[in-house]
């Protein structure tokens, strides 16, 4: 077989279902290969940063590996992008980029760049297949540490010449490596030792991120915050491994995360982090963070998140399930409850800050307020659908006022913030979800950094469905430059859009344009009835709405700003 | 504090520019850093002399754990250790300095490996302070040029690393 066919026929062996991609010479002989079989689909983006995306959408809703295709120097430069979002949120990817041949390697060929140096900060790994004989066994090892332990994205260059030399194939079952194993079990002595602190805490608080979602342990969050009955908070990676709706959840913590949850965080006598990270928009200063004396639990698979940003007091490196599971089952088991009078004055001081009502806005307002748009989708979608986002003030308020109430249905760029994610990763998830509803919240500045998918949408016949929250600004700049920068609105006002409607129309799709918040539920179930359309909506919402409660950057977790203080 | 660390990692191409890599993205300092394959041709050896706090020397280990292509890394300095560098010196050496140089080279051990009329090649091996001290004892006027490896390490007794 050719080079080409073995990583074609790699892929049928792993399993992919479909391959995100855009064709150029490089890789003219993998595509050649494609045209010939029928064991995956290939999707043609519009550029390759949708590729990526896509892909990073496929793999967050339904946790498999995600497959990206791309051709040799621009081609791979524009997935950069989409490989440092995937990288971020630690999403399992295999990227495939093509090379110019290996004699031309380092000539300054035409579309030659260092992949893998330019891809090396942005990857879990990278490989540059030499020679053709490796080709099957680099495949299986991407796809093996693509997928396990802390997941992340690897790159595959491949060189032409290596795609039209000849090989026997054989694609390897399993692979294992001296110098990478996945931990999966937890210490036993340090989780007993964690339990019984769960059991014994008086202000308990369980901090749950991004790596209950990705190693599937939703059920055994939920399972250990009823089994305790202390309260549970989600980061933006978090949310929907514990149900939004439940009344243990006191709702996302962070910069924009509500007053219950901070005051929470940092009033706590022993705080829980599970597959959590402590990063900087969670907790803000570390030095506010540690002036009060809490004991902390951190489980997360990654040894290097652990004591990276905060002290902590029991560690505990693992697979979260697995490490839950065995947690489960000590709590049970043990001797608890003897704190029962101090966690009901916990509760009642926590559903103290709860009614704060620290989201609410104004509901009586002239003009479509954000958050109402986000509210209806909820009502309308019954909070099932998928929603995925770009990045910005919209981001924030579909995070706070979707309730999410299952993993793997909200898809956003946590870690990396990027914007033009939303559309692609929309794509690949409602072709990874046929049928399924999927929402992409985005505002108008961010839909235009990808627009060009609504193109790819039609071509697959994709029915996403976008709210564009439309407020004429780079919003969440405009609300920085409003706080910390005297009003001086530079370059956030967002002149000369298009007229969105007749944009979506061009693109062969239905446009609306909404501008009375009388309008938004109906706009939004007629939208959702159109089953198989792709619906456009652009909502014209209040330009001065902000993001609140807000903890300002480098401020304390608790030092929040909410909306009736101004 | 300084800390001297080694490890173990396929000798790969693209292995070390990982290593180096991490440190310049983390901002971590790097004093020496020192590489050769080993007696197994698919290993490298690495030694690096870094500094820093304790929570950050606990981060570098754990960043250099998590690279697919390091096996094994161990930090010296928790433990006894041995620690050599070589460094050349090339020395003007003619009239008065040359008696000078001889004597000063065999003072600190040192070899002299290359002879011209006019100057001295010396080799000089041990710790790094020990080289510093050779440096500060000559004349910086009979300095010509110097060439040093870098440290590289190894415990002591049977503090062994190895796969």
């Amino acid at each position: 077989m050719t080079g080409a066919e073995i990583m074609v026929r790699c892929l049928m062996d792993e399993g992919v279902e479909l391959v995100f991609g855009y064709p150029g010479g490089a890789v003219l002989n993998i595509y050649d290969a494609i045209f010939k079989q029928d064991g995956f689909k290939h999707i043609l983006v519009r550029h390759e940063q949708a590729a990526v995306h896509a892909a990073d959408g496929y793999a967050r809703s339904t946790g498999k590996v995600g497959v990206a295709l791309v051709t040799s120097g621009p081609g791979l430069t524009n997935a950069v992008t989409g490989i440092a979002t995937a990288y971020m949120d630690s999403i399992p990817l295999v990227i495939i980029s093509g090379q110019v041949s290996t004699p031309a390697i380092g000539q300054d060929a035409f579309q030659e760049v260092d992949a893998v140096g330019i891809t090396r900060p942005c990857v879990k790994h990278n490989f540059l297949v030499k020679d053709v004989k490796n080709l099957a066994l680099t495949l299986k090892k991407a796809f093996y540490i693509a997928s396990t332990g802390r997941p992340g994205p690897v790159l595959v260059d491949i060189p032409k010449d290596v795609t039209a030399h000849l090989a026997v194939y054989a694609y390897p079952e399993t692979v294992t490596m001296r110098s990478y194993s996945a931990v999966s079990k937890g210490h036993s002595g340090q989780i007993k030792k964690a339990a019984q602190m769960l059991l014994d805490a008086e202000r308990p608080m369980i901090y749950s991120g991004g790596g209950v979602i990705l190693s599937n342990a939703s059920r055994q969050l939920v399972e250990l915050v009823r089994l305790l009955n202390h309260p549970c908070t989600n980061t933006l990676m978090g949310l929907g491994a514990y149900p939004a709706t439940d009344r243990q959840f006191v709702g996302m913590l962070g910069m924009h995360g509500t007053y219950e949850a901070n005051m929470a965080m940092q009033h706590c006598d022993v705080l829980l982090a599970v597959g959590a990270r402590f990063d900087d928009r969670v907790i803000g200063s570390t030095e506010h963070f540690a002036r009060e004396s809490r004991r902390i639990i951190h489980i997360d698979i990654d040894p290097s998140s652990i004591a990276k940003r905060v002290k902590v007091d029991v560690p505990i490196v693992g697979d979260v399930a697995a490490v839950l599971d065995e947690m489960i089952k000590l709590i049970k088991a043990g001797q608890g409850g003897k704190n029962a009078v101090a966690l009901a004055a916990w509760w009642t001081q926590i559903e103290a800050w709860r009614a704060r009502d620290c989201l609410k806005f104004d509901r009586e307002s002239a003009v479509i307020k954000p958050q109402y748009v986000v509210e209806q989708l909820w009502n309308v979608t019954q909070g099932d659908a998928y929603v995925t986002t770009d990045v910005g003030q919209h981001q924030m308020w579909a995070a706070q006022f979707y309730k999410f109430d299952q993993p793997r249905r909200w898809i956003t760029s946590g870690g990396l913030g990027t914007m033009g994610f939303g559309l692609p990763a929309a794509l690949g998830v409602q072709l990874a979800h046929p049928g399924k509803q999927v929402a992409c919240v985005t505002g108008e500045s961010s839909i235009q950094m990808c627009i060009q998918e609504l193109s790819t949408c039609l071509q697959y016949h994709a029915p996403i469905k976008v709210v564009n929250l439309n407020n004429r600004y780079m919003g969440m700049v405009r609300q920085w430059q409003e706080f910390f920068y005297g009003n001086r609105y530079a370059e956030s006002y967002m002149d000369s859009l298009p007229d969105f409607v007749k944009l979506a129309e061009a693109y062969g799709h239905v446009g609306m344009k909404i501008e009375h918040p009388g309008d938004v539920e109906g706009a939004l179930r007629e939208a959702f009835a159109l089953k198989d359309r792709l619906v456009f909506m652009d909502f014209i919402t209040d330009q001065t709405e902000n993001v609140f409660p807000m903890v300002p950057n480098g401020a304390g977790i608790s030092e929040m700003i909410l909306a009736e203080e101004l | 504090m300084r800390h001297i660390i080694s490890l173990l990692m396929e000798n790969e191409s693209g292995a070390l520019s990982r290593v180096a890599g991490l440190f310049s993205a983390r901002g971590y300092n790097i004093e020496s850093l020192t590489v050769a394959p080993t007696e197994d041709a698919t290993l490298s050896r690495m030694t690096i002399v870094t500094s820093g706090s304790e929570e950050v020397i606990e981060q570098i280990v754990k960043q250099l754990n998590k690279l697919i292509d390091v096996v094994k890394v161990l930090d010296l300095s928790e433990g006894s250790h041995i620690e050599r560098e070589l460094m050349l010196v090339k020395v003007r050496a003619f009239g008065k300095d040359r008696e000078e140089m001889k004597r000063m080279a065999d003072i600190f051990r040192g070899n002299i490996i290359d002879v011209t009329e006019r100057t001295y090649t010396i080799e000089v091996t041990g710790p790094g302070s020990k080289l510093d001290a050779f440096i500060e004892a000559i004349d910086p006027v009979a300095i010509l040029e110097t060439v040093r490896t870098g440290a590289s390490g190894i415990g002591r007794g049977e503090r062994i690393l190895k796969l």
